[in-house]
C-alpha cells in the first residue's frame, strides 16, 4: 500500500497556506521606487532637458529624413553582412584549404580592425584609388568611374558597416551550420540529394534556429553602429541633429530626439525579432510559445473569469 | 538465378589505420531478405553505408543492380562518379538509419514528399497522395501534420521507412533499425518491415540484433566479425547448430 490507512484521510479542498514572507524583496522594491520618484522628478523639474525642443524637432523634416537614412543604411550593411557571412561561412567548410583560409584571412582582417577606422578608409577611398574601371584584369578595360562619383559618404558607410558585419556573421552562420546534426546530411544524401539541394532544403532552414537570434543582435546593435558614419558627414540621424545643435545650441534635447528614436526602432525590431525565431522553430519543441498578444489575451481572460 | 540486386567482391575500407573492412564478398538476389549481424565494430554498418556510397571503399568493387558503385568503368580504366551520378544512384536505394534521421523542420507528410518532390520532381499533389498512402501503410494515417519531435520514437522510425519508400527504391538498407527505441516500440517497427519483405517481396539488407525478425522473414543471415563475415546460412541454421565459436558465443549473449 502506498497511502496509510491509519492517518486522516487528507482533505480535497484547495491548499490555502500562510505564504513565505520576504522582508528583502520589499526593501528592494522600496529602494527601486525612491530612486524612480528621484529619477522622474529630476526629468520633470530640470529645464535644461527642454522638453519643448525635444517635441519641436520629434518630427522636424530635417531629423525624420536623417531617420530614413539610418533605417536604409541599417538594413543594406546587414543584407551585405548576412550575404557575404553566408558565402564566408560555406567558403570556411570548403575542402580546398585555399579557399577555406582565404575565408579566415577576411575575418582576421575585418574583425581585428576598428570598424571606425574601416569607415573612415571608405570615406578616404578616393585617396588610394582615384578611379575604378570594369574590364579584364590585367587586360583591357571598358568602362571607367571616378572613386568619388561612385563611392558618395552614403555608399562608402554601406560598404564599410557591410564588409565588416560579414565577419562577424560568418561566425554566426558557420555556428549555425555545425548545430545541425550530421545525420541530417546523410540522410539527405541517402535520398539522392544533391550538396546544394541539401544545404538549401536540409541545412539552411535547421540552421536558421541557431542564426536567427544573434542576427537579430546583430540588426540591433548595426542600427546604433551607422551614427558612427556621421565621420565622414552621411547625414543620417546622429549627424542631422548634429547639424541642428551646431546651429542652435541646443546640444541636450537633440540628443534626446535621436536617442528616442534609436530606442523605437530597437523595441520595434526586437518585437520583429519574436516572430522571426517563432516561424524558424517550427518542429523543434513539441508546442510553440504563445505570442505576446496571444499571452495578454489569455491573462485577460483568466483575470476576467475570476472577477 | 537472375542477376544479383548487390554484389560484393573483397571490398575493403580503412578510417585512418583503422581497418575496418578486409575483404567483404557477398551476392544479394532481388527480392532476397538478408540480415546481418555481428558484434559492434565488426564492419557491418560500414559496409551497408559503402553500397550507396555514403562511404568509398578503399580496395575491391561493389555493383548494386550491375551498376558499380561510385566508379565508371571504361576498358580496364575506372573513373570517379560525378556527383550528379551519385546522387541518381542513391535515390533508387533507400535507407533508415538508427537514429531516424527525420528532417526536425519538416512533418511527417513534408519529411516523405522531399525527395520524390525535389529529386524526382514528382508534382507536389501526386507526391502528397503517395505519402499518405505509405504513412497509412506503416499505421501513421493520422500523423500526417505531426513533426519528428512529436513522435515516438518507433512512430518517427516508421515514418523513415515511409520517407524511404517514398523513393520507390529496388533496394532497402536498414541499419540497425530498432537499436534505439524502447523495447516496446520495437514490434511496431518489425512489423512494418516484415510486411515490406513477406508481402512487398521488397530486397533488403537488415543490419540488426533481432533474432526473431530473422527468424520471421529473412532468408538468410551473415555473421560479421572483424571485418569478416566469418558464417552464413539460414536463420534455422544459426538458430539450431551455428558452426563458428565466435558465432556461439556472439548468439548466446543477444538470445
Amino acid at each position: 500500500m502506498v497511502t496509510s490507512d491509519t492517518a486522516e484521510p487528507v482533505p480535497a479542498d484547495e491548499i490555502k497556506a500562510i505564504p513565505v514572507r520576504h522582508p528583502g524583496r520589499w526593501v528592494a522594491a522600496a529602494i527601486i521606487l525612491i530612486l524612480g520618484a528621484a529619477l522622474a522628478k529630476s526629468l520633470a523639474t530640470n529645464h535644461r532637458f527642454e522638453w519643448g525642443v525635444v517635441k519641436h524637432y520629434f518630427f522636424s523634416d530635417q531629423v525624420l529624413r536623417g531617420l530614413v537614412v539610418t533605417l536604409e543604411l541599417t538594413a543594406l550593411s546587414m543584407a551585405i553582412g548576412i550575404a557575404i557571412g553566408v558565402v564566408l561561412a560555406i567558403m570556411r567548410l570548403s575542402p580546398n584549404p585555399l579557399v577555406s583560409s582565404a575565408s579566415w584571412i577576411y575575418i582576421w582582417v575585418f574583425r581585428g580592425t576598428p570598424v571606425l577606422v574601416q569607415i573612415l578608409f571608405w570615406g578616404f577611398i578616393s585617396a588610394l584609388y582615384p578611379s575604378f574601371s570594369l574590364g579584364i584584369p590585367f587586360g583591357p578595360q571598358f568602362v571607367h568611374f571616378s572613386a568619388n562619383s561612385l563611392i558618395t559618404p552614403f555608399v562608402a558607410g554601406m560598404l564599410a558597416l557591410g564588409l565588416n558585419e560579414g565577419a562577424y556573421m560568418a561566425e554566426i552562420v558557420r555556428a549555425g551550420f555545425i548545430s545541425v546534426e550530421e545525420g541530417q546530411t546523410e540522410a539527405a544524401q541517402s535520398l539522392g540529394m544533391t550538396r546544394l539541394l541539401t544545404m538549401r532544403r536540409i541545412i539552411l532552414p535547421q540552421a536558421m534556429r541557431v542564426i536567427i537570434p544573434p542576427t537579430g543582435n546583430e540588426t540591433i546593435s548595426m542600427l546604433k553602429t551607422t551614427s558612427l558614419v556621421s565621420v565622414i558627414a552621411v547625414t543620417d540621424l546622429l549627424y542631422s541633429v548634429e547639424i541642428i545643435y551646431a546651429r542652435t545650441y541646443q546640444t541636450i534635447p537633440l540628443l534626446i530626439v535621436a536617442s528616442l528614436w534609436y530606442l523605437i526602432v530597437t523595441s520595434v525590431l526586437s518585437f520583429g525579432q519574436y516572430y522571426v525565431e517563432r516561424y524558424y522553430a517550427r518542429g523543434s519543441s513539441r508546442e510553440l510559445p504563445d505570442t505576446p498578444l496571444q499571452r495578454l489575451r489569455r491573462n485577460l481572460r483568466i483575470r476576467h473569469e475570476y472577477s | 538465378m537472375s542477376a544479383p540486386m548487390v554484389k560484393a567482391e573483397r571490398v575493403q575500407k580503412s578510417f585512418g589505420r583503422l581497418h575496418v573492412l578486409k575483404g567483404v564478398s557477398l551476392e544479394v538476389a532481388p527480392g532476397e531478405v538478408v540480415c546481418m549481424i555481428g558484434p559492434s565494430g565488426s564492419g557491418k554498418s560500414t559496409f551497408l553505408r559503402c553500397i550507396n556510397h555514403l562511404e568509398k571503399i578503399d580496395a575491391g568493387r561493389l555493383w548494386v543492380d550491375g551498376e558499380l558503385v561510385g566508379y565508371r568503368q571504361v576498358g580496364d580504366k575506372l573513373y570517379e562518379q560525378r556527383d550528379a551520378d551519385i546522387c541518381r544512384d542513391r535515390a533508387e536505394i533507400g535507407m533508415v538509419f538508427q537514429r531516424f534521421n527525420l528532417f526536425g523542420h519538416m512533418t511527417a507528410l513534408e519529411n516523405v514528399i522531399e525527395a520524390p518532390v525535389h529529386v524526382k520532381k514528382v508534382r507536389k499533389r501526386e507526391a502528397g497522395e503517395q505519402a499518405r498512402a505509405l504513412l497509412a501503410r506503416v499505421g501513421l494515417a493520422d500523423k500526417v501534420d505531426s513533426y519528428p519531435a512529436q513522435l515516438s520514437g518507433g512512430q518517427q522510425q516508421r515514418v523513415a521507412i515511409a520517407r524511404a519508400l517514398a523513393m520507390k527504391p529496388k533496394l532497402m538498407l536498414f541499419d540497425e533499425p530498432t537499436s534505439a527505441l524502447d523495447p516496446e516500440l520495437v514490434g511496431e517497427v518489425l512489423d512494418v518491415m516484415k510486411g515490406l519483405a513477406l508481402d512487398f517481396k521488397t530486397t533488403m539488407i537488415v543490419v540488426t540484433h533481432e533474432m526473431g525478425f530473422a527468424r520471421e522473414a529473412a532468408d538468410r543471415v551473415l555473421m560479421m566479425d572483424d571485418g569478416r563475415i566469418i558464417e552464413e546460412g539460414t536463420p534455422q541454421h544459426f538458430f539450431d547448430d551455428p558452426r563458428e565459436e565466435r558465432t556461439k558465443q556472439f548468439l548466446s549473449a543477444i538470445l
